[in-house]
């Protein structure tokens, strides 16, 4: 073996060895899951920091379900389906969630899908999740100041009109098409 | 205004990239052999290519397939970061053999033996319990119901080195067995972790709550303190008796760490480094080996020149060792590891990693065991249930741990200690204990990163709920399950069916509410019992009182 070849398999090895690190971390960088904050083009950036979300990356969230059972599975691209909810009170006024299949949970706790910094609100809150029709369902889990669909305190899972305000603490979100 | 979208996403699958990272975390090692192989007599070793080629890939293989049967879910990194350390620690065993056994470097060139064969054998065995461990483990909550248990095994393993006389290498931590010997100290890590999870679990709230604040910190009450100061005596008579630094610092470092996760409270830190300070200080002057080992830290070059019986010239020749290899190494197979002695292969295995792939490649082996332990914290952070977390944090600490205590002592930042290092060195007790510690982690995390039962599937009528009482009212009064509403007049008033919620309510902490009518337009809040949420909030009224659902028509 000529002087030449073992050192170009020397640092072959080395960089073969910093290659497999690498992969590794690149596995764990598209191994994120939970929610993916983005920031849609913006009139005004500064508000960015001030929302939980922006501010945070995107977070380990409690896994939510799998896409449904196939008879269970909501016909998405009706025209009378929702298509996101829309935070229009409180501290995240502005920020709209996607809603896929994945259930949405609201409260303090930080692996919610929307983090609340609100002293009214509980850390695991209220959750809204797809009903098998396609129409999505807001429950309360057992939170100290409850959840409000219009006026009416929750007292179990209802399903959520398109535009009807739910109140928690000091947010109002709204389903919106 | 904030100007920001949320999307849900669902913890993805990954068994397919963990199919992909095993084949280069196999494939690694083999480039290795063949650089050994063509660095030394200029062939490629074709039967050691062969040979640990198929084995490793086999293991591989196999945990795969387990793991994509019994734990779909599982993080997709951790099998591969053990596959690939324990490929190359074979590798690096092997290449040492190649030097042992014709006496190259040791002392009056006596020949040793080749070890990387029964390193292989451990490694199935080790491979076979993380088999073992995956299938059968089905819930790792189960290892908390033998909390004590796994105290006693803990304390026995502890102690049973004492009796025999194995005194070797100065510590007594070996149990030797005919022509085995078998390293408690080892399994003590995993059994020992489980138990400190089980009993933090059950005593954090005491130990985080009730303190005093004394400048900015929270100081524990007195006799909160007996647990630590148990475990510090327990550390601090292994260190008398075995004399082994190494295991004391790793249990002690452990105990505290679980602590501090389990109470949030930084003081225990400051508790736990100020005590294994002082124990360490006090047993370092008064026992005459660990003494010894100070001394050698201190000055590794005194026992090269000034050479006696007593001292060891390891330190001195490892740290000769990274020099020779510098920044890039001298390249594979072109060292002289062996110069060390017989140490080369197990405690001083790093010394090899550094003089022949450089600081470029120890750096590379230091970042997978970053890797390899950053998994298991981020499992221990997914996790939801607190025993589940204590117990990711604790095992993936005690392998930080161990990485540290050895690496430290191998390049002379901590006075050296009889470890191995995970995976990577020689010896059967420690590879078989770490691919179990890392088949418990999978467990984990499987559990962690499972999704949860989707919205709607859930059918009490499906047996979870034994159906006492339900002779009275049947079906229609379970919870949730019809389409039709039931008639207010057979809800809960009758008392029969609030039980049934109740026992719904323990029996699934998870189990997602009900989902609405399925048969048409969203109907108004239907008149039952609310459906348990997964939030475990407010537990429903005494069996017989209506609960809220009740009040609507």
């Amino acid at each position: 073996m000529s002087e030449l070849t073992l050192t170009v398999m020397r640092l072959g090895f080395l960089a073969v060895l910093w290659l497999f690190v690498i992969v590794a971390v690149q596995v764990i960088r598209s191994d994120l899951f939970g929610t993916r904050v983005t920031q849609r083009p913006a009139r005004r950036r500064t508000a960015a920091p001030a929302s939980a979300g922006g501010a945070a990356p995107p977070q380990q969230a409690q896994p939510a379900p799998p896409p449904q059972r196939q008879q269970a599975r909501p016909r998405r691209g009706q025209r009378n389906n929702p298509s996101k909810l829309v935070i229009t009170e409180g501290s995240l006024t502005g920020t709209t969630i996607n809603l896929t299949d994945q259930q949405i949970t609201i409260g303090r706790a930080h692996d919610s899908t929307i983090v609340l910094d609100d002293d009214y609100a509980s850390s695991r809150h209220a959750r809204i999740y797809p009903a098998p029709d396609g129409s999505w369902v807001v429950e309360d889990l057992g939170s100290t100041n409850g959840t409000y669909l219009d006026r009416t305190r929750l007292t179990g899972p209802t399903p959520v009109p398109l535009g009807a305000p739910i109140r928690i603490g000091k947010t109002v979100i709204e389903l919106r098409r | 205004m904030s100007n920001t979208t949320i999307t849900p996403q669902a913890a993805p699958n990954r068994r397919n990239t963990e199919l992909m990272m095993l084949g280069f975390a196999v494939l690694v090692p083999m480039l290795a052999y063949a650089n050994v192989g063509l660095a030394g007599d200029g062939s490629l070793p074709v039967g050691s290519l062969v040979k640990y080629g198929l084995g490793l890939g086999v293991f591989a293989g196999l945990a795969h397939l387990l793991v994509r049967k019994f734990a779909p879910y599982a993080d997709p990194l951790l099998l591969p970061l053990a596959t690939f350390l324990n490929g190359m620690g074979l590798m690096f065993i092997n290449r040492l053999d190649l030097d042992i056994i014709q006496g190259v470097g040791l002392p009056n060139n006596v020949k040793g033996t080749a070890a990387a064969g029964s390193q292989l054998m451990y490694s199935a065995i080790g491979v076979a319990l993380f088999a073992v461990v995956v299938v059968a483990l089905r819930d790792h909550r189960l290892l908390q119901r033998y909390t004590y248990t796994f105290m006693a095994l803990a304390l026995v393993l502890l102690v049973s080195p004492i009796p025999f006389p194995g005194d070797t290498y100065g510590a007594k931590i070996w149990i030797r067995l005919g022509p085995f010997s078998i390293q408690p100290g080892e399994f003590t890590k995993i059994v020992i972790t489980i138990f400190f999870a089980g009993y933090l679990m059950a005593k954090r709230d005491a130990l985080a709550l009730a303190s005093r604040k004394v400048m900015g910190l929270y100081f524990p009450r007195g006799r909160d303190m007996g647990p630590i100061i148990v475990v510090w005596l327990l550390s601090i008579l292994i260190l008398v008796f075995e004399r082994d630094l190494g295991t004391s610092l790793l249990f002690f470092g452990v105990f505290v760490v679980m602590l501090y996760v389990a109470t949030e409270r930084t003081s225990w830190l400051l508790f736990g480094v100020v005590m294994a300070v002082a124990g360490a200080v006090v047993v370092g002057t008064l026992e005459p080996h660990v003494h010894d080992r100070v001394a050698a830290w201190m000055d590794p070059m005194d026992a090269y020149t000034n050479p006696a019986p007593g001292k060891s010239q390891q330190l001195a020749q490892a740290l000769f060792g990274y020099g020779t290899g510098g920044l890039l190494g001298t390249g594979l197979n072109q060292g002289h590891p062996t110069e060390i002695g017989f140490a080369a292969r197990s405690d001083f295995i790093l010394t090899t990693v550094g003089e022949e792939l450089g600081l470029a490649g120890m750096m590379a082996i230091f970042m997978v065991y970053a890797l390899l332990i950053e998994r298991g914290l981020r499992t221990a952070l997914a996790a939801r249930d607190p025993f589940g977390k204590l117990l990711a944090a604790g095992l993936s600490i005690a392998l930080a741990l161990q990485v540290f205590i050895v690496a430290g002592g191998v390049t002379g930042l901590i006075p050296l200690t009889g470890m191995t290092m995970p995976f990577l060195a020689q010896g059967g007790s420690s590879v078989i204990t770490n691919w179990a510690l890392v088949a418990i982690l999978i467990r984990i995390s499987d559990t962690a990163r499972r999704p949860a039962p989707p919205a709607g599937a859930f059918d009490p009528s499906e047996g979870v709920a034994p159906r006492r009482g339900s002779h009275a009212s049947g079906r229609s009064a379970t919870p949730a399950a019809g389409s039709t509403p039931p008639p207010p007049s057979s809800t809960p008033a009758d008392g029969s069916a609030s039980p049934e919620a109740l026992t719904v309510a323990g029996g699934v902490p998870s189990a997602p509410g009900g989902p609405p009518s399925s048969g048409g337009s969203p109907t108004p809040p239907r008149p039952f019992v609310p459906p348990p949420n997964p939030g475990g909030g407010t537990p429903y009224g005494p069996p017989g009182q209506s609960g809220p659902g009740g009040q609507h028509p």
